[in-house]
């Protein structure tokens, strides 16, 4: 499945598993900081008009 | 097009309903063009008669340095915009390009320096470009760092946009530096009209489906979490007023 990188593999796949692993990161934080913000601003918004 | 419409824009309630009914459409599109650039580039493309198997880093490398510097000139305009216009959104869009430019300047740096290994027999060399790109990577994080360490968020909009406009020289520094300095381990752009210095059009073709899906992720994240800050700054609002009766 994997192509042959002869000797540079573990250079190759190291580069990617680091990037994918940092942009994967980046987005899960950044969800997971919107989807806080959000209920946060839903709950005072909710108290304000009940 | 009228540009005035733009405007329109800065209003944070137009801002995040707009953002709701593109954001999905952005981030599939963004997710569609990584997936399809990078198995691309990994699977499909060959070795270089020099680099070896290592040209498939250019997949990553290159596009990731190409935000790193464009993330912060977007910061530079939205600063430049908050310091002219005093729009809210523009603030808070370019404090949240920030992280995701540290995010792009660490993948730029970290898959530079394993591309650098085998290719330069080093992992780093205070070559111009590279050592640029570090400047730029502590620009960031002294913008993120002095964001936090100001309560009020209108001098903190001040004062980023101020280093904001500092940092764009190195911004420009980073992707020009090979060219004013002739010297180093780096080499000249990867991408260029000048077909002499271009990459293989084997490789561009991946690389340029790569460097869209990149861009489509920042606008996608930027939305977001331009987004989020909107929220953010609403609920402090809110909870004020709560406070004050």
């Amino acid at each position: 499945m994997i192509p042959d990188l002869g000797k540079y593999a573990d250079t190759v796949l190291s580069s990617y598993a680091v990037s994918i692993l940092l942009l994967v990161l980046l987005v899960a934080v950044s969800i997971r900081a919107a989807r806080k913000a959000r209920i946060e601003l839903e709950q005072v918004e909710g108290r304000r008009n009940g | 097009m009228n540009l005035n419409a733009l405007w329109e824009y800065a209003n944070p309630v137009k801002f995040s309903r707009t953002v709701s009914l593109v954001l999905p459409w952005v981030s599939v599109l963004a997710l569609v063009s990584l997936v399809v650039g990078l198995v691309w580039g990994f699977f499909f493309t060959p070795d270089d008669y020099r680099q070896g198997s290592t040209v498939k880093i250019i997949f990553l490398h290159v596009p990731s340095a190409m935000m790193a510097i464009s993330a912060w000139f977007m910061m530079l305009v939205t600063s430049l915009i908050w310091l002219i216009r005093r729009h809210h959104v523009s603030a808070l869009a370019a404090k949240a390009a920030a992280p995701i430019g540290i995010v792009m300047t660490l993948i730029a740096l970290a898959t530079g320096a394993i591309w650098g290994q085998p290719m330069w027999g080093t992992w780093w060399a205070w070559d111009p470009r590279l050592t640029s790109f570090l400047i730029l990577f502590l620009f960031y994080l002294g913008y993120v760092a002095l964001w936090e360490a100001i309560e009020n968020p209108d001098t903190a909009a001040d004062l980023t946009a101020v280093l904001c406009i500092v940092g764009s020289v190195f911004a420009f520094l980073s992707r020009y530096a090979v060219n004013f300095w002739n010297q180093g381990l780096h080499q000249g752009a990867s991408l260029s009209l000048d077909k002499e210095e271009n990459v293989a059009d084997v490789f561009s073709t991946p690389l340029y489906v790569c460097i869209a899906g990149f861009v489509l992720l920042f606008v996608a994240l930027v939305f977001l979490r331009t987004r989020t800050e909107i929220h953010k700054r609403r609920t402090k609002a809110l909870l004020a007023r709560e406070r004050l009766g």
